[in-house]
């Protein structure tokens, strides 16, 4: 099972001083977060995308390219790249270009966008939102496995003789995650190619992440890839830790109550109780994150989100420490025991490279 | 049949749902039903909580299913300033819209004078137009003096009367043309094959 971290990309004011970091200083800021996650053992580093301040993240190869270099194992993905108003085209070459200089080292997470203004920003009808997910990607689709594309649809100019360059890294497309947070559309869209389904949990009850992950997982069994329990699902969560749970609490709640996404409605105890937020030990982080299990079924990747509220980068950094050498730990050692041999690991690089060299061998 | 009382007084007790009360025990009265009321006052701050997390609380959700799977809707507010409460509206901008689609809905609105009265035809009609309900054409309204006054009982009683009637009516059997909100099987269970989807995209001729 994979663990990491993924970040929105917020420039928001730190609360308790009332200091609200540059871009620049943010920017570093998530790749000195990046580089933490390698360093305290986890395996991906997720950033968003947008396209509009508060946010710093508009170019994530950019900056996935940097971590690239500055890292020997982390795997690098998006939560989530505009699969809407991006070109499919440019995302094709971005992420091949991105798979050679990383090594393989790269997956992506496809997601629509939830600020309005960004499709006509950039020539798109947000009222054909799903549409546009299920022509661009297969558009994408096809620009990573066939060399020459001739290909017309309804949202783009027509491509004759295409080849989107780089071509893959040994010929394997990057493994793409469907993220959805309550769109069945888009869990039948995964389920379709046999691609990974990510659920943001992290603003959602239970019930509804179980709903969501059933259905791709039914579906992705009709589709004839395997079990419903073999489909390959993500789940996100947002923690904040210290040793002792008082503490904890005690130094969130002035973030946690004017955070522009927790703030100003229920309280802190509430929100915790009714989403995947988790403020206190680190033996409360685990006991709560392996409880998705119960309602999600065996999953594949656990992305947490902790540099979220306006936390100083030094508490983000003390947040990794905790969650790799006391948290993660422990879940890798609790989500394998029981966990059947069946159910696959998330696909990587190699894996994909191994299974298609497989395939030939077959042919 | 299942009833649903929607009540949005604030005072206890309330007139408005007083007046609520009053409408179901008279289509009680004249129809075999299951009566539940919902007091908007106890779910307040789970419905400002709606807007703010996009999710409803527990006790919210109940309430919400409880519209979604009745048979007919009394729906009962005080006038504040010139038009329905804003706790009122808020309860159904957090609800599914299609929720109310062909469900019969009688409009009920209480008022310190009758001055106020036509807010049932210039804000409670449109909204649950807008909702794709089914207004009733009696809408009952009672400003103070009509608890003391003739008259309040007789448009209770015909206001009812057509509620009951037409819960009959469409609870016998489906209409021609889309089925009630509670028969259509739901998001999930009802999604429509990937190759549907791809094929609707792409281009013909």
């Amino acid at each position: 099972m994979q663990f990491g971290i993924f970040s929105v990309g917020d420039v928001t004011p730190d609360p308790t001083t009332g200091r609200t970091p540059s871009e620049r200083e943010r920017i570093k800021a998530m790749v000195a977060i990046a580089l933490k996650a390698e360093e305290v053992g986890l395996d991906v580093f997720a950033t968003g995308e947008h396209h509009n301040p508060p946010f710093v993240p508009s170019s994530p190869t950019t900056m996935l390219g940097y971590i690239a270099a500055r890292t020997e194992k982390l795997i690098l993905s998006t939560s989530t790249t505009l699969i809407t108003t991006n070109d499919p085209v440019k995302i094709a070459e971005d992420f091949a270009m991105l798979q050679h200089l990383a090594d393989g080292r790269v997956d992506l997470m496809m997601g629509r966008g939830n600020t309005g203004p960004v499709y006509p920003w950039f020539g798109k009808d947000i009222r054909e939102g799903i549409n546009l997910a299920i022509e661009n990607y297969a558009l994408l689709r096809r620009l990573w496995r066939e060399d020459v594309v001739n290909w017309e649809g309804k949202f783009r100019t027509p491509l004759q003789g295409f080849t989107s360059t780089p071509r893959p890294l040994d010929g394997v497309a990057p493994f793409v995650w469907h993220g959805s947070i309550r769109s069945p559309e888009i869990a039948e869209q995964a389920a379709y190619y046999g691609d990974g389904f990510f659920h943001n949990n992290i603003f959602w009850p239970a019930d509804h992440t179980k709903r969501m992950v059933e259905l791709y997982r039914a579906r992705y069994a009709h589709y004839g890839h395997g079990t419903p329990e073999q489909a390959i699902v993500g789940l996100g969560g947002q923690v904040f830790m210290r040793r002792n749970s008082q503490d904890a609490v005690k130094e969130f709640r002035p973030y946690f109550d004017v955070a522009p996404v927790y703030g100003h409605g229920p309280s802190l105890e509430e929100f915790t109780e009714q989403t995947p937020l988790t403020v206190g030990s680190p033996e409360q982080v685990i006991e709560k994150t392996l409880k998705f299990r119960e309602y999600a079924g065996d999953y594949q990747r656990q992305l947490f989100l902790l540099d979220h509220a306006g936390l100083p980068l030094k508490t983000v950094l003390e947040q990794l420490d905790l969650l790799g050498e006391e948290v993660v730990p422990v879940l890798r050692k609790e989500f394998a025991a029981g966990r059947p041999a069946d159910v696959p690991e998330a696909p990587t690089h190699a894996s994909l490279l191994a299974a298609q060299q497989n395939k030939e061998v077959v042919a | 049949m299942k009833l649903v009382v929607v009540s949005a007084g604030l005072s206890v007790p309330s007139s408005t749902r007083l007046l609520g009360d009053r409408l179901a025990a008279a289509v009680g009265r004249t129809a075999a039903v299951d009566t539940q009321v919902v007091e908007l006052r106890e779910l307040a701050v789970e419905i400002a909580q709606n807007f703010t997390n996009g999710f409803p609380g527990q006790a919210l959700a109940a309430a919400q299913e409880a519209v979604a799977a009745a048979d007919g809707l009394i729906v009962v507010t005080p006038v504040f300033s010139a038009s329905y409460s804003g706790l009122f509206k808020s309860f159904f901008d957090v609800l599914d819209p299609e929720a109310l689609e062909g469900k019969p809905v009688l409009i009920a609105a209480t008022g310190g004078s009758a001055r106020h009265s036509l807010v049932l035809e210039h804000a409670l009609r449109p909204l649950f137009a807008y909702l794709k309900a089914v207004v009733l054409p009696t809408g009952v309204y009672a400003a103070s003096e009509d608890w003391g006054a003739e008259g309040l009982d007789g448009r209770i009683e015909r206001a009812a009367g057509e509620l009951a009637a037409l819960m009959a009516g469409l609870s016998g059997g489906v209409p021609a043309g889309r089925a009630p909100r509670a028969a259509r099987a739901d998001a999930f269970s009802a999604v429509v094959p990937f190759e549907e989807q791809l094929a609707a995209l792409r281009p013909t001729g």
